[in-house]
């Protein structure tokens, strides 16, 4: 069964990516699989400079989901470029690098760092994080902001497709598709996580030290599904949803309603091969769905 | 050389201990053999039923206990709700395992080590004594609050000197302290390997700097994968960088980490 995927200049063996924070840098996990089966790897979030990230506690597990506040932990593009990238299987599988930053500029420095390598298939952009120029409110939220961070990416990206990874923390999620369409966007990601907050009524503390945190897991999924079938409508470029995928299953449910491919996160913490698992199964699955072929299942779902 | 593996197995034994007949909350959990390639005693695997369904995102680290060729076990106490589940597990269950994880204690040949373990601490100690290969310079010194029959303590006093104190009460404490400190301090020269509560690893980490002793902590830390890409485990070592406690321990030199 072809379960080839080609969308925004990119070809992929297959949908399932695996998502940005669930995944490390991919090294993590060759061990439990064949990093070469999965249809791309994207990255764990990079920034110009390495990151140290938030104080503990970082992570809370809630029902059918978990909390997160790493706050993009990393050793920066150029470790990254120098000690990651050579050990991943680029020549076989999609290497996403994803862009964390916090001003127009920076977010065109970091583009710059990446326009090069060959290793790296595309750039996908995290606007979830604070907009220091404009007083700290996330790009994400604002479609203006999300329209010129994606002009300058795109503009120093030397021709790599360019993925806007878009926040549902927003009114309207298909004006922030929109914006990044407009932007000169080659693809959306979505959804990143759910903003929340867990509190523990012995301590009387939050469960994380940086209050709120990002929720995301299968609790998340009915949600990441609207709002990919509401940007699926929204734009003509393609689309890649994200959010509580743990199987084939869902993930040839967001296929359904319109999406190219998807990224499967926090089901890599089910179990560490699950991404591969996932990957393993889709024939079966597409069989059971009576879909030989994923462009035939992309996008028909049937509102009557 | 050390190969790690992501195996479904089965459950061989749940085994209660420390009440006559009715369930605890210390439990020896045996699964089959994963077919590991080897194991470094102060190793950990993560567990997670093969039947949890989506409500527990996580599977749950513990540190093993003992493993060989045939079967592994695990210790533990119930704490919260992954553990509660886990202690229901029954003979023939299937439990998804990947490990071993991180990167075990020192074992030095013909050294003086001092084994220190406080309350659950103890579970990484069986497997370190089995496989020692000069037990005869090994000493296990015992911290516990519950009675001394909720451990698998004489599981391990048959190869190693051991002694065991009881904190029934707070006055207790200060005495415990006080015989640790002797302890460290009587290692001189040779290494001490602890595991337990924070405020156990704190005072062993004090007093190992204070008599100038080796000293090695295992960490303990909820954690998302188990290895290393979650970055919710970490902790701070002396450089003020965050490590994640899954890939660079659990187990650190005791001056190399902040705790």
């Amino acid at each position: 069964m072809d379960l080839r995927v080609e969308f925004a200049g990119l070809v992929l063996k297959n949908p399932i990516i695996t998502a940005s924070g669930t995944f490390g840098f991919g090294l993590e996990f060759m061990n439990f699989g064949d990093l070469t089966r999965l249809g791309g790897i994207v990255v764990k979030g990079l920034s110009l400079k390495p990151r140290e990230g938030n104080p503990m506690p970082r992570i809370v597990e809630t029902p059918c989901g978990m909390l997160n506040a790493i706050g993009i932990q990393n050793p920066g593009v150029e470790a990254f470029v120098r000690d990651k990238l050579p050990l991943l299987p680029w020549r076989e599988t999609a290497i996403i690098a994803n862009l964390y930053a916090c001003s127009v500029q920076e977010f065109g420095d970091l583009t710059g760092v990446l326009a090069g390598e060959e290793g790296v298939a595309a750039l996908e952009v995290n606007v979830s994080c604070p907009n220091v120029q404009t007083g700290g409110a996330a790009f994400g939220q604002d479609p203006t902001q999300i329209r010129k961070v994606t002009e300058e990416v795109k503009k120093r990206a030397a021709g790599k497709p360019v993925i806007v990874k878009l926040s549902p923390n927003v009114t309207d999620i298909a004006l922030c598709a929109r914006a990044a369409q407009e932007g000169g966007a080659d693809a959306v990601s979505l959804i990143n996580t759910l903003l929340g907050m867990a509190v523990d009524i012995r301590t009387r503390k939050p469960r994380l030290a940086n209050v709120v945190g990002g929720l995301s897991g299968p609790a998340i999924k009915p949600v990441a599904l609207r709002c990919v079938h509401q940007a699926c409508r929204a734009v003509s470029i393609p689309v890649i949803g994200i959010g509580g995928i743990g199987t084939a299953e869902d993930a040839l449910e967001f296929i359904l309603v319109g999406a190219s491919a998807v990224q499967v996160g926090t089901a890599n913490f089910l179990r560490p091969d699950q991404a591969f698992r996932i990957v393993a199964d889709l024939p079966r699955v597409m069989l059971k769905a009576q879909c030989e072929e994923l462009k035939e299942l992309r996008g028909s779902l049937n509102i009557a | 050389m050390v190969v790690r593996n992501c195996r479904e197995v089965k459950v061989r034994e749940v085994r209660f201990l420390g009440a006559w007949d009715e369930p605890s909350d210390f439990v020896e959990l045996t699964l089959e053999s994963p077919g590991w390639e080897g194991y470094k005693p102060g190793q950990f695997a993560m567990l997670r039923p093969k039947h949890w369904g989506l409500e527990l995102t996580w599977g749950r680290p513990f540190s093993i206990s003992r493993s060989d060729d045939d079967s592994l076990t695990f210790f533990f106490q119930v704490v919260g709700r992954g553990t509660a589940r886990l202690a229901r597990l029954n003979p023939g269950d299937e439990v998804i395992v990947w490990g071993p994880l991180g990167n075990g204690f020192s074992a030095p040949l013909e050294t003086p080590t001092l084994l220190l373990a406080g309350g659950m601490g103890i579970a990484p100690f069986r497997g370190y004594i089995e496989r020692h290969p000069s037990p005869e310079f090994l000493r296990l010194f015992f911290a516990h609050r519950p009675d001394l029959s909720c451990y698998p303590y004489s599981a391990l006093t048959e190869k190693v000197r051991a002694e065991a104190m009881q904190e029934k009460t707070p006055d207790d404490l200060p005495a415990i302290i006080a015989r640790l400190d002797q302890e460290v301090r009587n290692t001189a020269g040779g290494m001490v390997l602890a595991c337990g509560p924070l405020p156990f690893l704190k005072t062993v980490q004090q007093s190992a700097k204070a008599h100038g002793v080796r000293a090695e902590l295992s960490l303990e830390r909820s954690m998302a994968c188990g290895v290393g890409a979650c970055l919710g485990c970490v902790c701070k070592n002396v450089q003020d960088k965050h490590v994640q406690v899954c890939a660079h321990g659990p187990v650190f030199k005791a001056d190399d980490v902040q705790l």
